[in-house]
């Protein structure tokens, strides 16, 4: 916004004291909601770290156990055991407002409730590994949701913050100040127009009296 | 394979090439699926696709480690992120 390409009138001036004031409340809103943006996001990195280091220990820890399963059983029958689920689960997925955030909350169910019946398998021709692993899987995967709904929380409140962050600083540093220049140009040009009009006014006066009553100074 | 005993649908995938497709075709029906977990090894592969997905509500791409363990890619994505809002990585590793 350069200088030169504004009015210098009364009207412009009132319209940029108008725009001068939204400015400064924007940003001091733009402000608040990036802080409380960061507060929030900052207990959403602590949660997700937390519960990445319990999902990948969980998850080595489950397919290890899967390993020494798949070695003590052949291939075939191992894949027979896990080819059909018994369980199935239900995703459910609804969306949370945060700071005009839509985060999704995920809710799910199973259909068999009772974590014995998780394994699709009978245990006759099973090893004990596997059963192990399966039950060590299914308590991951309740870590495993919760660490999707977190991380996706955390990426979308990142993307948030940063454009609030940009616009804060937009306002800050180009807006406002532009603003406040152009304020002080209109101002300063207005008043010199003024006292232009003021030296004219009395120079006129001056000659208008000397033609009527040829007042010598 | 053990996720499907859980009720997961998994999609196998032997090299990037097939992992890129299957999540094309996942992503394409992205009204079913709200959470694709995908593991670290085969993620690495495709970060571009992945990004994609980073900034829309669904669906969430969760990275898990493979069966030879973390490789820390999901903590590097936190990292990541932290230094997206912040600006700087503030978490001190």
């Amino acid at each position: 916004m350069a200088s030169t390409t504004i009015t210098p009138t009364r009207m412009v001036l009132n319209q940029l004291k108008g725009r001068l004031k939204t400015a400064r409340r924007g940003h001091k809103l733009l402000k608040d909601k990036r802080d409380e943006l960061m507060r929030q996001f900052m207990d959403v990195v602590k949660r997700n770290k937390q519960l990445r280091l319990r999902v990948e220990k969980g998850l080595t820890g489950a397919f290890a156990s899967l390993q020494v399963a798949s070695a003590i059983m052949s291939p075939e029958m191992l894949e027979q055991a896990l080819l059909y689920p018994r369980q199935s689960v239900e995703l459910g997925m609804k969306f949370k407002n945060v700071m005009s955030v839509n985060v999704p909350v995920y809710s799910f169910t199973t259909k068999n409730s009772d974590p014995a019946e998780i394994y699709p398998y009978g245990f006759a021709q099973t090893s004990g590994e596997l059963d192990d692993a399966l039950a060590e899987l299914a308590r991951v995967f309740e870590d495993m949701l919760e660490l999707a709904q977190v991380e996706k929380t955390m990426q979308l409140l990142a993307e948030e913050i940063e454009k609030t962050r940009r616009r804060v600083n937009a306002l800050e540093y180009v807006m406002i100040p532009d603003l406040e220049k152009n304020i002080k140009y209109i101002t300063m040009k207005l008043a010199e127009n003024e006292n232009a009009t003021k030296v004219r006014l009395m120079k006129v006066k001056e000659m208008v009296l000397q033609d009527a009553h040829n007042y010598q100074k | 394979m053990g996720f499907k005993a859980l009720g997961l649908e998994t999609c196998p995938a032997a090299n990037a090439q097939e992992a890129r497709e299957a999540l094309r075709r996942l992503t394409r029906e992205s009204e079913d699926y709200a959470i694709l977990y995908i593991e670290e090894g085969l993620a690495q592969q495709l970060s571009a696709e992945i990004d994609k997905y980073k900034d829309s509500p669904t669906p969430a791409i969760i990275l898990i480690p493979g069966r030879e363990g973390s490789i820390g890619l999901g903590q590097s994505a936190l990292k990541a992120a932290v230094e997206r809002a912040v600006g700087t990585n503030i978490l001190g590793d």
